[in-house]
């Protein structure tokens, strides 16, 4: 049954009615309307969903709300990396509606491996999917990033 | 006999009925929003896209204008819409090298049916070729008069003139003026110059327009969008298709309306869970008669069963050049029907206003779909607008507006707004396919690799560069029409990729028969020097010759020519696609970057083509609605590709969004023959399903 859930988001505590078991992506568009998270699916296949949950990349589409209680939620709205300079520079997007949910997964990535190689960058960005097909651009941008923060 | 490179599919897949009738945009009411400037409208004259589809193709008053501000702000209104092909930077780009201005001060209006001037759709690669130059000779129109006023403002001759960086400046440099202040005050409006000089684009890389918004998540796509009030919408879908609503039987929720009108049952609430909840909560009695026909091979007999006879297009004498060759061949490729699959679902939102309806969506077709909801409900054009955010793709996939009429649909019974964001299995299930197809190829070549017959039916999925540039004396080519099972639209490239899937492991095979190398076999057979010159540069960049599991291929379509070299390799029987090199010219190069970014992206979204994406269906169902279940490239799918741009500035610059696509299958099916000795004939490419060689 909807209720008042607290969430912190982008390090600012949220107040906001929802049913705990509804998906955090909804919770977050329709009731704190950031829409930087995209839904794509709905199965945690895409991955345009993504968002932080205490610094760790997980699939909103599928995660009830209850489970971010207490914990820090980041969006891509709340996002200030040298990433996203570098899918600029690399022009790693086309459509750019699988764009946050690849940054956030990238930002997560280059937290825990500040310098990744090619094949740990495909495997851990390989639930997200671009279907203009920039992937190349994208492991090009998480490069780049990584190099400049080095 | 026009020459066949001009030769333009119709576009028979558009799903489109010619609205009944239009409302031109009324001139003055749109001088009166602008203010004071400078203002240049197009007199059209058929010089846009006009692609053959009854009335719409007929000359509209005005398909662009462009409105230099008073305070020197350039703004272009375009109906042409922004799905990732980056046109709003291209575009930009245009209008910015005419008027010597930077780039960043040209702003596009887009795909807004209150605000810009009647459009087809943005489909078949045409905005490169025919909206960019009406854009140039707009801007060029506008400098032209820009460099009056100054020249009478200072009373100097403006051949004295120069203009840069958005200013003007007498040569003696003694004075110097900024667009904004040479139009203060004045309301002046020009009509394009049909003959003023305009310039080659400079294939000058420019970054993406609003590429900012996007990687900060401000971007706003039709999704994204909220309204006062507003509800969240779902549609009941049948249980298959075909099947017909009998009754429906819902309960009585608070703040939810249902919808039931013939076949169309849907619900607004005011949010999406509850709206999902009532949608579950709707009992429906369904009739069912699904088609009995089925994917697989079944599918492929009803192809031919259901087929339109046709002669097709025929040069000399099959019969003549099958009996004059040394090497005889006759083989059969298919191509299986796939899903678009953009990762925006179709999605609208929609708002009525006393008698007048708003609605926001992403679509390819802004008037297209204008004129489907004027015929939904029954009222004149000039009620209603759509507007088009930059939307999260199409792939040809968003032209029809069937999301647009169901939002509106609801938000009239619900007297508020209602947003409608289809789900991933509405989206696979109830857009339209990539159409399937039976491909037959029959040939012959002597035993000096001349190719002297050329037999050539396509079954149902398309026409589209079905004629290809080999120089054969004898041949016939036909498309039949089939009754296809499953709803078909067009898919970026339309049947090129299976025309040039069949044409080009044909020629593979040709070549293997005459025991010449698969290069020297084409170029012995073509003449065009356009496609010889990619063909050439492809095959210098890869290296051809040297390596196992190489396979070439090349073609022709929408004034683009491709070609494409790829290495493969075979693990647990499952293709793996190591490396992609692929040389494209479509004349002068606009923006290289921009050009490589759409060549990669085409070569990766056909990497699902050639290997994995296929729709399987049943009983008129779809039985793969999911990603989980129906495969598109990711990162590890990803070969390393390079595009190599052939730039000729001496030649009108055509699209470039579809033609690379079309490239990979067959120069991958022919690696894996170089490789292992498979020939794989249908696309996906499996080589667990292949019979041995």
């Amino acid at each position: 049954m909807p209720g008042i859930i607290e969430l912190t988001v982008n390090g600012t505590r949220r107040r906001v009615e929802a049913d705990p078991e509804a998906s955090l992506l909804s919770v977050l568009r329709d009731g704190l309307e950031l829409t930087g998270a995209k839904y794509g699916c709905g199965e945690g296949q895409c991955g345009a969903c993504t968002v932080l949950l205490d610094g760790q990349p997980v699939r909103s589409c599928i995660l009830p709300v209850r489970a971010a209680v207490g914990k820090q939620v980041t969006t891509i709205e709340g996002i200030h990396h040298p990433l996203q300079d570098a899918f600029v520079a690399e022009d790693a997007m086309q459509c750019g509606y699988c764009t946050a949910g690849m940054i956030v997964s990238g930002v997560a990535l280059l937290k825990k491996n500040p310098n990744p190689s090619r094949d740990e960058i495909v495997r851990h960005m390989n639930g997200n999917i671009c279907r203009c097909g920039t992937y190349l651009r994208i492991i090009a941008a998480v490069r780049k990033a990584a190099q400049s923060h080095a | 006999m026009p020459d066949e490179r001009e030769r333009i599919e119709p576009e028979r897949y558009e799903l489109a009925a010619a609205p009944a009738y239009r409302f031109s945009v009324d001139r003055r009411d749109f001088l009166g929003l602008l203010g004071g400037g400078l203002l240049v409208v197009f007199s059209a004259g058929g010089q846009e896209s006009g692609r053959g589809r009854g009335r719409e193709s007929l000359p509209q008053d005005l398909n662009a204008w462009l409105h230099v501000g008073e305070h020197g702000s350039v703004t272009i209104y375009t109906g042409k819409t922004e799905v990732g092909q980056n046109i709003r930077t291209s575009l930009s780009q245009a209008a910015a090298e005419e008027l010597h201005c930077p780039s960043g001060a040209v702003k596009l209006v887009m795909a807004d049916t209150a605000l810009t001037p009647f459009d087809m759709g943005t489909f078949g690669s045409r905005t490169t070729p025919t909206m960019a130059p009406q854009i140039r000779r707009a801007a060029a129109t506008a400098r032209e008069a820009l460099l009056d006023l100054a020249a009478e403002k200072w009373n100097v001759d403006r051949a004295k003139l120069a203009i840069a960086d958005g200013r003007i400046t007498r040569a003696d440099g003694a004075e110097s003026i900024g667009f904004g202040e040479l139009t203060k005050g004045q309301k002046l409006t020009k009509t394009i110059a049909r003959d003023v000089a305009v310039a080659r684009p400079l294939c000058q890389s420019a970054p993406k327009v609003a590429a900012r918004d996007i990687v900060t998540g401000q971007h706003k796509y039709t999704p994204d969008l909220t309204r006062p009030g507003m509800l969240h919408g779902r549609v009941l879908r049948p249980p298959a298709f075909g099947a017909t609503l009998l009754t429906l039987d819902a309960p009585t929720l608070p703040g939810v309306t249902v919808v039931h009108e013939k076949n169309f049952a849907g619900v607004a609430a005011p949010d999406a869970r509850s709206a999902a909840d009532a949608l579950r909560q709707l009992k429906a009695e369904w009739n069912r008669q699904p088609s009995a026909v089925t994917s697989g091979a079944d599918l492929y007999d009803s192809f031919k069963k259901t087929a339109e006879k046709g002669e097709g297009d025929v040069r000399g004498s099959v019969a003549d050049g099958m009996a004059s060759a040394g090497v005889k061949l006759l083989a059969t490729y298919t191509v299986a029907y796939i899903a678009h699959a953009p990762l925006e679902p179709r999605a609208a939102l929609a708002e009525w206003d006393g008698g007048k309806l708003t609605v926001w969506t992403g679509t390819q077709r802004p008037f297209g779909v204008r004129g489907e909801l004027a015929e939904a409900f029954g009222i004149p054009e000039d009620r209603i607008r759509v507007i088009v955010p930059d939307t999260g793709s199409g792939y040809g996939g968003k032209h029809s507006g069937e999301c647009a009429v169901e939002a509106a649909r609801l938000a009239k019974a619900a007297g508020k707004p209602v947003k409608l964001v289809w789900t991933r299995e509405e989206e696979f299930t109830w857009a339209y396919f990539r159409p399937a197809g039976v491909i037959e190829v029959s040939s012959g070549a002597g035993l000096d690799g001349a190719i002297t017959a050329w037999e050539f039916h396509n079954y149902n999925s398309g026409g589209s560069a079905i004629q290809g540039l080999y120089d054969i004396p004898n041949r016939r080519i036909a498309f039949h029409q089939t009754q296809s099972p499953l709803r078909q639209g067009s898919y970026r490239g339309l049947a090129a990729t299976a025309n040039h899937f069949a044409r080009e492991v044909h020629i593979d095979e040709l070549a293997h028969a005459v025991k010449m190398d698969p290069l020297e076999f084409r170029m012995k057979n073509l003449k065009d020097p356009r496609l010889r010159a990619v063909l050439q540069a492809a095959v210098d960049r890869f290296g051809w010759g040297k390596g196992k599991g190489i396979g070439m291929s090349c073609g022709f379509e929408k004034g683009g020519y491709i070609a494409t070299c790829a290495q493969v390799a075979v693990e647990d029987s499952r293709i793996r696609i190591l490396r992609v090199v692929e040389a494209f010219e479509c004349g002068a190069v606009v923006n290289p970057n921009h050009l490589k970014n759409q060549i990669e992206g085409a070569i990766s979204m056909a990497v699902g083509g050639a290997l994995f994406e296929q729709i399987q269906f049943r009983g008129g169902q779809i039985l793969n609605p999911r990603f989980s279940l129906y495969r598109v490239p990711r990162f590890s799918d990803i070969p390393e590709i390079e595009a190599v741009l052939v730039d000729r500035p001496d030649l009108p610059s055509a699209g470039s969004g579809e033609t690379p696509i079309v490239g990979l299958a067959p120069a991958v099916s022919n690696a894996v023959f170089n490789l292992n000795g498979t020939r794989l004939r249908s696309m996906p490419l499996d080589l667990s399903a292949a019979p041995s060689a």
